[in-house]
């Protein structure tokens, strides 16, 4: 339920950022979230819609570009998708690490008018 | 028209915890993020720093929880500076939050300022609030497979204490696994065992922590 805080947050920079452009309307705005992050898509875009009421911001489509998290193996040095159960590689069982992969948390871009 | 922002989400609070950096680093003060389920210990483990370290170095406690002041007042009856934040049902303490408690609160320069996060495996590994370390807990009942299942809080760990090991002869608690699950996500952090119950390995815990704070100032 962070959320809350999250779009919050996120909301204020998109509001800033489309106002230093000169812009009336936000109509879109795109996020990338990493697997290994925490956050629901579903329950941002419940906020928003209820937060972004009056702002320029209302009425913006959230598109959200997941990323799946990889690993690397530091045994064999696979790169793999991090499996559903665990962190070992499905290749030779070896123990993975994380890469940056799947840590993304940003807002890539915004449309305005 | 298209803008490009690339900026991350948690910008807004980010901004806020730097503030936070500058101003403890100002003050001298080693802060320090206690993260943790309910009842892991998070309280004893506070306890247990301000009564050794902080007996040293001078104490402050912030507290975090979605209501209530019961871990306040254990504190404010050892005479340490205490601070409540209620989040009124929010889920996490973030950076605003600190900043507005800071303003108000009196720290002694060059103290150890614990700050108490509310119970929660999840949310709080999210915010940054500009402290010095994000220590996390993890106790024995609350079974091996955490860091499995809650991979961005052991992944932001800077330290991790494994509580309540008197516990072990008494519960299906598989160390192996605990601690495999642990260096998929966090290959560096140091691991402690110990028992704030028993007083197990509080020493070898604290004498890392007064290293760490040594270091910094």
């Amino acid at each position: 339920m962070h959320e809350y805080a999250v779009t919050q947050g996120m909301l204020q920079t998109v509001i800033q950022e489309a106002t230093k452009a000169g812009a009336s309307k936000i109509t879109e705005i795109r996020l990338v979230i990493g697997d290994l992050s925490t956050i629901i898509d579903e329950s941002v875009q419940m906020y928003f819609d209820i937060m972004s009421e009056d702002t320029i911001a209302q009425g913006a489509k959230l598109v959200f570009s997941r990323v799946k998290a990889r690993f690397r193996c530091t045994v064999c040095g696979n790169d793999y998708e991090k499996p559903a159960k665990g962190f070992d590689c499905p290749t030779c069982g070896g123990m993975g690490l994380p890469t940056d992969i799947g840590k993304e948390f940003y807002i890539e871009s915004i449309d305005v008018e | 028209m298209k803008i490009t922002i690339m900026k991350n989400i948690m910008e807004a609070n980010d901004k806020l915890a730097d503030e936070n950096r500058v101003l403890f680093k100002e003050k001298g003060i080693t802060a320090v993020n206690v993260m943790a389920s309910p009842g892991s210990g998070k309280t004893s483990v506070i306890l247990k720093i301000i009564t050794s370290l902080g007996a040293e170095t001078g104490a402050a406690v912030i507290e975090g929880d979605i209501a209530s002041n019961i871990d306040a007042e254990t504190i404010d009856k050892l005479g340490i500076p205490v601070s409540q934040i209620n989040t009124g049902g929010g889920c996490h303490l973030d950076a605003n939050m600190i900043k507005t408690v800071m303003a108000d609160m009196q720290v002694k320069k060059g103290a150890v300022l614990l700050i108490e996060n509310v119970g929660n495996l999840v949310c709080p590994s999210t915010f940054d609030l500009g402290e010095y370390l994000k220590l996390v807990i993890a106790s024995v009942p609350e079974g091996h497979d955490k860091p499995y299942k809650y991979t961005s809080m052991f992944m932001a760990a800077d330290v991790i204490i494994l509580n309540k090991i008197d516990l072990m002869p008494y519960i299906d608690f598989d160390r192996d696994s605990f601690y495999k699950g642990v260096r998929a996500v966090n290959p560096a952090a140091p691991i402690f065992e110990l028992s704030c119950r028993t007083g197990e390995g509080i020493d070898i815990f604290i004498s890392w922590l007064r290293k760490r704070v040594q270091e910094k100032t």
